[in-house]
């Protein structure tokens, strides 16, 4: 009996309040899409980031008849300095941090280049000699990169010593950056939201407000007269983190798994099997959000 | 049952104290009329019985509770031992008569197999067993009047505390109201109620508190509405002229706005439900 009363009760403040009830789920969507957006954001980057740090190698490339940089003197690196290179690569110290290394000569680099730059008119500059021979890392830890630098970096014969990650670093800090932009903008929107639940609760208490004085003078408790309000916010904004829930599985499958994976077919994107797990969390939050401000708004019209 | 021990509330905004220094005892099944010009703390007496203030110094002790203790969160639970009436009624204007006294039992929780046996009998004892589904606009002040009294007894509370109930009505009216109040008191509850209407007061010859800027001036048995207050303002207050000859002040509760003057009762309440039509839906 008492529940179904609190429904009752909560049902016909969403009735008198429509307008402003249809409000609060506008902005919990757009809110909580931010939110979910900024996960999804942060999602695909630790997916790529996994996916391309593992091909990541440090690339040491030897000195070639053309080369000044490094310890390089226009002089082509020689067999005892390739084995020295090798001997050091296979050595106590950096063993345990290599998870496999090869070797990569002026041949192999130039099919490579010709297969990577097919069809471009700088294969046709490019003879084999000009390509240094190189030494490809992968290490076990791709962040001890270092290691490799200290070891190999100068050493004669070798040109310079490249982390591949390093290329990455700057993607992974502009997605980082879209990312926080996301967060700021759903922040403000989720105060935006808190501020709009508050206010239709104060304004949904003030449509009732005769009842209000009158169960305050008979004796409900406080918990009975602040229920059905804080009931009438959560289901405002569940509704609402619902369609966010909807418009982020949207965008996954219709622009991210449709569009952009179509589009650029060598990156690996996120699919809807792994954002599911942004779902509980958004209805958490909205909920928590409107039970939450709704309760401060309805303590303080009723404080006695 | 109400005890008030040097009892002074001063509000926040106000420089004058609403209630002085207020001694004063009420025995269980007592009717107590709390008599006194606007203004003079009858309303702030009622207040802070009903815990809505906290005093300011003094202690009040009602049902056993020290109301200067009792806590925010237990206020609920001690008010369902009061019933309260007030001069404006305060029905709910979209529901029937019968939901309007229910609707005291349904935020308490009681069943509804409780509620429809307690509200009928209620509305009988106030004399309105055959009108359960008219709406409040649909009856007559005084009829009005006698669904607010069920809904604030129909709990049983110890202490019904009324405010002016009758300012609205016409001396007809009103005396039948006072005959509902006075079968409640005679069932055993406590009745305190603050009233500007001479007739009824002499009428009933019960106990009168007399409250004058706050301070009892006047607690007697069987009292009259003014005995000794036209004296207790000449000699008090007022210059006297040089022959000495009393200023005749009538009548004492002379109110500055005459359409809520207490003395010149309407016949009818004032319609005021056009206001629930505009607030129903605030956009």
């Amino acid at each position: 009996m008492k529940m179904s009363f609190v429904l009752i009760e909560a049902w016909n403040g969403v009735r008198r309040n429509i307008s402003m009830v249809v409000s609060v789920i506008l902005v919990t969507l757009v809110s909580l899409t931010f939110v979910g957006s900024a996960a999804l954001l942060q999602l695909q980057i630790s997916n790529m980031k996994s996916y391309w740090y593992d091909k990541a190698q440090v690339a040491v490339y030897l000195c070639t008849q053309y080369s000044t940089l490094g310890a390089c003197d226009q002089q082509e690196a020689s067999t005892d300095q390739i084995a020295a290179v090798e001997a050091q690569l296979d050595s106590d110290t950096l063993k345990p941090y290599i998870d496999k290394w090869y070797f990569e000569s002026h041949d192999d680099a130039y099919k490579n280049f010709t297969k990577q730059f097919k069809g471009s008119p700088v294969v046709d500059l490019v003879t084999p000699d000009l390509l240094p021979q190189t030494f490809w890392v992968n290490l076990t830890d791709p962040t001890q990169a270092d290691l490799v630098f200290e070891a190999l970096g100068g050493m004669s014969g070798v040109e310079s010593v490249i982390d591949q990650r390093s290329y990455l670093d700057g993607i992974f800090s502009m997605l980082n950056a879209a990312s926080l932009t996301a967060v700021g903008l759903a922040v403000l929107m989720l105060v935006a939201a808190a501020l709009l639940i508050a206010t239709t609760i104060r304004l949904s208490a003030f449509s009732r407000r005769r009842e209000l004085a009158i169960m305050r003078l008979v004796g409900a408790s406080n918990w009975f007269i602040q229920t059905p309000f804080i009931v009438e916010g959560v289901v405002a904004a569940t509704i609402g983190s619902v369609l966010a829930c909807g418009a982020i599985a949207g965008i996954v499958v219709f622009f991210v798994d449709g569009y952009l994976a179509s589009a650029l077919p060598t990156t690996s994107f996120i699919t809807l099997a792994d954002v599911w797990i942004v779902f509980p969390g958004l209805l958490l939050a909205g909920a928590v959000l409107a039970a939450s401000s709704a309760y401060v708004a309805i303590s303080r019209y009723l404080r006695v | 049952m109400i005890r008030f021990d040097g009892v002074s509330k001063v509000y926040k905004s106000g420089n004058r104290p609403a209630l002085h220094d207020a001694t004063l005892e009420v025995k269980p099944g007592e009717f107590v009329f709390l008599v006194g010009a606007s203004g003079s703390g009858k309303s702030s007496f009622l207040r802070l019985i009903l815990r809505e203030e906290r005093s300011s110094t003094g202690l009040i002790h009602v049902l056993g509770q020290d109301l200067g203790r009792l806590s925010n969160r237990k206020v609920p639970a001690y008010r369902r031992n009061l019933g309260v009436v007030f001069q404006d009624f305060r029905l709910l204007p979209t529901k029937t008569v019968f939901d309007n006294v229910a609707f005291a039992l349904r935020v308490l929780g009681q069943s509804e197999a409780y509620i429809y046996d307690a509200v009928p009998e209620v509305l009988g004892l106030v004399g309105l067993g055959n009108k359960e589904n008219r709406l409040p606009h649909e009856l007559s002040g005084g009829e009005q009047q006698r669904v607010a009294i069920a809904r604030a007894v129909v709990n049983k509370p110890a202490i019904l505390l009324a405010d002016e109930p009758t300012g609205n009505l016409d001396p007809a009216t009103s005396a039948g109201i006072m005959d509902v109040l006075r079968n409640i008191n005679a069932a055993g509850t406590t009745v305190l109620m603050a009233t500007h209407d001479t007739a009824i007061v002499n009428d009933m010859k019960r106990r009168v508190v007399e409250l004058s800027d706050g301070r009892i001036v006047r607690d007697e048995a069987g009292g009259q509405y003014q005995t000794r207050a036209n004296r207790a303002v000449v000699d008090d207050s007022f210059p006297t002229r040089a022959d000495s000859q009393p200023i005749a002040i009538e009548p004492l509760d002379f109110d500055p706005i005459p359409a809520f003057d207490p003395m010149t009762p309407t016949s009818e309440a004032v319609d005021l439900s056009y206001l629930d039509r505009l607030e129903e839906d605030p956009l």
